[in-house]
Order: C-alpha cells, then sequence, then structure tokens
C-alpha cells in the first residue's frame, strides 16, 4: 500500500508539482488516519497535503482520477478472491504450458473482466510499467505485459493448433488469435494509462527545454502555443522571484530620529533601536523595440514576456519603431496579444529602419517617461541603413536614465559589420547582449529586475 | 485523536461531527474544508488557507473555536510586523520602574559586597530577576503556546507580512516552540490549531507552503451559500432567499472586476430584509446594487442585464431554470 502513495507522489512530481520529501511522508501519514476505504475523502486529504496552489490542485486531481482508477478496479474485488486467483497462478506455475494457455483464453471470455483486470495489473507490476517516460514506449511495455500474462505459452499452443488440421483445429487457432489480440489490447490500453500518469509530465518537460533553448527565429507555427505556456512559466517564476522583499533593512546605520522617539517613553533610554530602511525603487522599464523584419519574431516575445510581468514591472512603458517610432502601450492592452502584434507591425513595421529617426521621434514626444528609475530596455540589430545614428540623443536618453541595456538578436561575430552601428551605441549602455532563446530573454530580465533589488 | 484528556480537542473525532460541530457555531463546511481541519488535528500541521475575500476564511478559525470553547488568539499581519509584535516582548517600562522603586535595596545590598568583583556578581544575579517571565509580556505567538488546554491560533492575511518575518514563522509552525535567549525554549504543552488565511497579494515562500496544509476555499454553490445566508440571516423567506442566492450567483459569472463573496450576499440579505421586500424585483435589485458590488464600473456593467437576471432568479424566464430546479432548504 505504501507503494501505491510513492508512485502516485512519483506520478505528481513527473507533472511538475513539487512534492518535497516530509509531504510525502505527510501524505504516508494521512493515509495511515483516513486508510484508502473512502474514494472522495482520500482524494480531498491527499489534495490538501500535497498539492500547495490552486494550478497544483488541478493536476493532482486530474492525476488522481487517472491513477486511483487503474487500482480501483482491483480494490473492488474483495481481499479473498485475489487471495484465491494469487493460489490458481501459483499452481498454474507448476502444471503445464498448455492450461496456462488455456487460462489466458479464458480471461477474454465475457463474464471475466475482473480477472483480466487483476492480470493485467500484476503483468503491469512485473514488466516495471511505472517507469515508462516516452509515448513510443507503450507499445514495447504492452509487449512486455502480454509476456509476463504468459504469451509465449499462448503462441506455442497457436503454432501447435496452426500445423494441426481439420475444423476443430482452425476453430481453435481462432479462438487463441482472438485471446491474444484481446490481451494485447487491454495491456495497451493500461500502458498508455500509465504513459499519461508518470511519462506525460516528462515529455511536456523535454518539450519545454527544447523550445526554450530553440533560436526564436527558428520557431514554427505549431510551437507558439507551448511558447505562451512556456512564457507563462517564465514570467511566473520571475514574479515569485522578485514580487517579494522590497524593503531592506541595512543593520548598522543608526536611524538616530526614530530612535528617540520610539523611546521618548523610557526617558529617552534606547531600548528599542531602529535601523535605517531603504526602500527599494519599483522596476520602471522603457522598452523601444525595432519592428523591421528580422527582429520582428524577437519583440513579439519580449514584449509577450514583459506584459506577463505587469505584476511586478508596475510602470512599464512600450514603443516600436521602424522608421517612425510611436507608443504601443495602448495597443498591447487594449488587444489580444496576437492581434496587438499584428496592429503593431501594420502601423509601424513599414519602412527602412532608421535608428536617428526614432530618437528623434522619442525626443520630441516621450523623452520626459525615462526618469533616473528607468531601466532603457532597447532591442534591435542595430542596423540603420546607413543612416546618421544620432549618438548625442542616445547618449542622453541614456543619461538620463538609471541604466542602459541592449538586447541584441544578432551575435557579436556580426557586430560592426556592413551597416550595423552597434559598436557606437555600445559604450553608453552597461550592458549588451546577445539574445536568441527565450533563456537569454528570461535572463537578460532577471538582471534587469535583480537591479532594483 | 486527542492524545491527553485536558485538550479541548476531542470533538475532532472524525469528519463528520467536525461539519456537525461547526454547523452548531454557525458555520455551513463542505467535505474539503472538514478534511483539512481533521487532517490538521491528526498531522498536527497547520491549514494554510487561500481563497478571496468575504468567503469565510477567517471565519471558519472564529467558528472552531466557538463550537470548541477555545481561545481564538489572533495575530493580524502587515508589512513591518516584527517578532516584538508577534511573539513577546519585555516590560521595560515595569523593569524600570521596578528597578527605580528597588534602587535604594539594591544599594543596601550591594554595598555590603567589598569588591568591585563581588557587588558586580551580585548585580549579574539581579538582571536574571529582571529577565524573568514575571516580565514577559506574551505577544499572541507565545500567547497560543501558553495555551493549557490548546487554543486556535489565527494568522490572518500572512501574505501582508514581509518576507523575513514568514521565515520566522517557520520555527514556531514546525516545532511549536518559541526560544526566548533570556529563559529558554518555551514549548506548547497542547499544539495550537494553526489557520493561516491569505488574500494572494503576494506568493508565499515555498518552505511555509510546505509545512501547512493547503485549502482553497472559492465561491460556494447555490445550496451552500442558500444554508449559509439562511444561518445568518433571521427570518428571510424561502422564496427570497432562492432567488437572491442565484442572482447573485449569476452576477459572479459576469465579467466583472470584484466579485460579490459570501459576505456581500449576506449583507444584500439583510438590506432586503429590511426593506420588507418578499422577493427580489427590478426596482429593488437596482436600488440595492451597491450593497453587493463595490465598483462603480462593476455596477455599470451589471445594470443593463439586470432586467434579464432578475427574470432568471424568479424563475419566470422561459430559456432560464425553473424555481423548482434547486432544492429548498427547509
Amino acid at each position: 500500500m505504501e507503494r501505491q502513495i510513492s508512485n502516485f507522489i512519483r506520478a505528481l512530481r513527473s507533472a511538475d508539482v513539487k512534492v518535497s520529501t516530509g509531504e510525502a511522508l505527510d501524505a504516508a501519514r494521512t493515509v495511515a488516519m483516513i486508510g484508502y476505504g473512502d474514494r472522495a475523502l482520500l482524494k480531498d486529504s491527499l489534495a490538501c497535503v500535497l498539492a500547495k496552489s490552486e494550478a497544483e490542485k488541478d493536476m493532482h486531481d486530474k492525476l488522481f482520477e487517472l491513477y486511483f482508477t487503474a487500482g480501483s478496479k482491483r480494490s473492488k474485488q474483495s481481499q479473498s478472491e485475489e487471495a484465491e486467483e494469487g493460489s490458481e497462478d501459483a499452481e498454474s506455475g507448476g502444471q503445464d504450458a498448455a492450461d496456462a494457455a488455456e487460462q489466458m483464453i479464458s480471461l477474454t471470455q465475457p463474464g471475466n473482466e475482473q480477472a483480466l483486470a487483476t492480470a493485467v495489473e500484476r503483468a503491469a507490476e512485473a514488466a516495471g510499467l511505472n517507469d515508462i517516460r516516452f509515448s513510443t514506449q507503450t507499445a514495447y511495455y504492452a509487449q512486455q505485459m502480454v509476456r509476463a500474462m504468459g504469451g509465449e505459452a499462448l503462441q506455442a499452443r497457436l503454432l501447435e493448433a496452426l500445423q494441426r488440421s481439420g475444423a476443430g483445429a482452425d476453430a481453435d487457432a481462432q479462438r487463441m488469435i482472438d485471446a491474444r489480440r484481446a490481451l494485447t489490447l487491454a495491456a495497451r490500453e493500461r500502458a498508455e494509462r500509465a504513459f499519461e500518469v508518470f511519462g506525460a509530465g516528462e515529455t511536456e518537460k523535454f518539450r519545454d527545454d527544447v523550445a526554450a533553448t530553440k533560436r526564436l527565429t527558428a520557431l514554427e507555427a505549431h510551437d507558439m502555443a507551448r511558447m505562451k505556456l512556456l512564457i507563462a512559466k517564465i514570467a511566473r517564476r520571475l514574479a515569485v522571484k522578485h514580487s517579494r522583499r522590497r524593503k531592506k533593512t541595512s543593520r548598522g546605520i543608526l536611524d538616530v530620529r526614530r530612535t528617540m522617539r520610539a523611546n521618548a517613553g523610557y526617558d529617552g533610554v534606547p531600548f528599542n533601536v531602529i535601523w535605517r530602511q531603504k526602500k527599494k525603487d519599483r522596476p520602471k522599464i522603457v522598452a523601444i523595440c525595432d519592428v523591421s523584419g528580422s527582429v520582428a519574431a524577437y519583440v513579439r516575445f519580449l514584449l509577450l514576456l514583459l506584459y506577463s510581468l505587469k505584476e511586478v514591472i508596475p510602470d512599464l512603458h512600450a514603443y516600436a519603431f521602424s522608421y517612425r517610432l510611436g507608443d504601443v502601450s495602448d495597443i498591447l492592452e487594449q488587444n489580444e496579444f496576437d492581434g496587438a502584434m499584428k496592429k503593431i507591425l501594420r502601423e509601424f513595421g513599414l519602412g527602412s529602419t532608421s535608428y536617428g529617426q526614432a530618437w528623434s521621434d522619442f525626443k520630441t514626444d516621450h523623452e520626459t517617461v525615462i526618469d533616473r528609475r528607468t531601466t532603457l530596455l532597447v532591442l534591435g540589430d542595430g542596423r540603420s541603413n546607413y543612416g546618421d545614428p544620432r549618438l548625442d540623443l542616445f547618449s542622453g536618453f541614456a543619461g538620463r536614465a538609471k541604466q542602459t541595456i541592449w538586447l541584441n538578436p544578432e551575435g557579436p561575430g556580426l557586430w560592426g559589420t556592413g551597416d550595423s552601428v552597434i559598436p557606437r551605441y555600445a559604450p553608453y549602455c552597461k550592458q549588451m547582449s546577445h539574445v536568441a532563446t527565450l533563456k537569454d530573454l528570461e535572463r537578460a530580465l532577471d538582471e534587469i529586475l535583480t537591479s532594483y533589488s | 485523536m486527542a492524545k491527553d484528556a485536558m485538550t479541548g480537542y476531542e470533538p475532532l473525532t472524525s469528519i463528520e461531527a467536525i461539519t456537525a460541530g461547526l454547523g452548531t457555531a454557525g458555520y455551513i463546511s463542505t467535505a474539503q474544508i472538514s478534511t483539512a481541519v481533521y487532517l490538521a488535528h491528526g498531522l498536527r500541521k497547520p491549514i494554510l488557507i487561500e481563497g478571496p475575500a468575504g468567503v469565510g476564511k477567517t471565519d471558519l478559525a472564529a467558528s472552531l473555536g466557538r463550537w470548541l470553547d477555545l481561545p481564538i488568539i489572533r495575530l493580524q499581519c502587515y508589512e513591518g510586523l516584527d517578532e516584538g509584535k508577534a511573539l513577546y516582548e519585555w516590560k521595560y517600562g515595569k523593569q524600570l520602574l521596578y528597578t527605580q522603586i528597588l534602587k535604594e535595596k539594591l544599594n543596601e545590598l550591594i554595598g555590603e559586597a567589598d569588591n568591585l568583583s563581588k557587588s558586580l556578581g551580585k548585580l549579574a544575579d539581579f538582571e536574571d530577576l529582571f529577565f524573568s517571565p514575571q516580565f514577559l509580556e506574551a505577544r499572541p505567538l507565545l500567547h497560543a503556546m501558553q495555551q493549557d488546554s490548546g487554543s486556535i491560533l489565527l494568522i490572518d492575511e500572512i501574505d501582508k507580512s514581509d518576507e523575513a518575518f514568514e521565515a520566522f514563522l517557520l520555527e514556531v509552525l514546525s516545532d511549536y516552540q518559541v526560544s526566548v535567549p533570556e529563559i529558554g525554549t518555551i514549548r506548547a504543552k497542547v499544539p495550537p490549531i494553526v489557520i493561516l488565511t491569505s488574500n494572494n497579494v503576494r506568493e508565499l515562500g515555498d518552505a511555509l507552503k510546505r509545512r501547512c496544509l493547503h485549502l482553497h476555499i472559492g465561491f460556494p454553490d447555490h445550496v451552500r451559500e442558500q444554508r449559509i445566508v439562511r444561518a445568518r440571516v433571521d427570518g428571510i423567506s424561502d422564496t427570497l432567499l432562492n432567488q437572491l442566492v442565484r442572482f447573485v450567483q449569476s452576477v459572479r459569472e459576469a465579467d466583472i472586476k470584484k466579485r460579490p463573496s459570501i459576505a456581500e450576499t449576506v449583507d444584500w440579505a439583510r438590506t432586503l430584509l429590511l426593506l420588507h421586500s418578499g422577493s427580489l424585483d427590478e426596482q429593488f435589485v437596482r436600488d440595492t446594487l451597491n450593497v453587493l458590488l463595490k465598483h462603480e464600473s462593476d455596477i455599470a456593467a451589471i445594470s443593463p442585464q439586470i432586467p434579464k437576471m432578475v427574470r432568471e432568479a424568479i424563475g419566470t424566464d422561459p430559456g432560464g431554470r425553473t424555481a423548482s430546479g434547486y432544492p429548498d432548504i427547509g
């Protein structure tokens, strides 16, 4: 019985529900307290002990249904019946193969569903089905399970029957073929269910890892749904990390005024010592994005990530440009994301890129949004079609801001080649990073948010 | 489950007993809630309750205390809450006063000593005297540990406290003991039943979550909400109760900023009762909607739908569910 719980916990872990050893012990104690008798009660209790957020609760409930349906068929059977089965099996081991095959055929007869389920469960245990990781393994495990149920004996009998001639032998062979098919089907179904419980989470994780390290421009349409989920996950992670701790008590510097006031009641004897506190700034980000063809794919993810982080970045402004620059915060806030991106590209994506023009547009209309708490985030490849880069304006913005960070989808090897003016902007930036994958984006944003703590 | 005959936790024998017991205290429980309470007692773990405001998170602790007749010790969290306010403090004033009063006596005693090191030694003895339980001001956490027959410790809105305080709570919650450097470790004879509530203002740390049972209380379904309102509002007619709960449930499904919780339903039921309305009608709803919805924009969003919602709630809408579609609670 302990095994049942520990396997269930493994299933939860593979589905991204964090279960610590302590919680696993609690689960075992819980089961000892309430038993397996009441399914609904067991579900509520385990949800209480193992799942620690709403998302985890949903996942838990889903897995509980999957996992304990597999087991419940078995538990429905009375204990004595199971014991009987066991002794029968032991006997059959000693008897010859013919009887074993006959028994297998009888399993597939109507009315014996209960016995079949038991046999399949036992075979699953024998084949180590709980170690299944990928959906491609289901066929292999199904085969192993059929073998564990005595498939070889059946096969031998089948061959023998096929060699004999006569109507009786034919019918016999047909019966055995049907039986084998039914058993394989049952084993396959069981294996598929096991994959959903134990393997699906792992496969998802693997695919997520691949997507996170893939070049963003190389992503295909069918990856998009995954990327959105992944971005939500990253945003959640960054938000958790950075939404905590807004105050820093620096021990060591005495706050004389507050200490005196707090201790006025004790005749000025400083019983309560109060240290100076430093309030931390809320992150404020001004993102200026180049939305010309080559960079647009990255802009999409950067903006998606930034807007998923609204919780930790309450003060967020986004601007887009290729030739003309404009404020896109409203578009992003009012439209559903895909629609917003299309709208932005339609409005600002045309024309040849000119950084100089963009800076001068920004200077005239928006410069005042930058203050000393702002991180100026530029996303672009710095290819300005040989136009004036207007370093004078850019250095002005960089000077106003707390820090300037440039994210470049091009690798460092290409910086400064052709019409790239990146090296000339570099001295004004605190950091010039190459972002090609979602991981890079996450790292860059993490660093920015950390600079506010 | 109770290990000691002296504790006040005996009634927590089964989940059914807890549901019934909470019922006598006016709290309409669900299987999940009762299970959590049962496990909290059995595993000696705190319960962390999350959910929208006004669904009865705090009330669970209060009702539990009322039913078991145990003291409810409440610690309201806020930013800047520290150990001094949550755990214990020395009674500085009293210490100061006593030193003043005993000054002469002290002088006498110290005066007897013939050299400096001896008088210093004597002085050290007094120091221990002044840092004794007598001068210890128990704050909620310590207070809860000191209850001999158990207590309900409610740590309200833990998400509003700082991360540092959360970390500090870990020791208290896992061992049910607090250490006071001058005195030693004070261990709870009977651990309190601890209930933490959170409105999810910020994400709580994993370490804290791991030490707690997690319970999510959402908005109640129709039947449970009816029972709650009936328990809270005296003399409400079945018709009005059924209609108003159905109306509230449909408002919750609308796209609004702040969905009305049970507290608002109860307030609204009281309002309607005060206005002597026997059943819902459009004008009444329009006049009293501000009891249910607390945002101007929400009221504006719901207003145009009132006629349809009221029709559905009364059960005359042919497309809607009829009044008899829900079981009446007698």
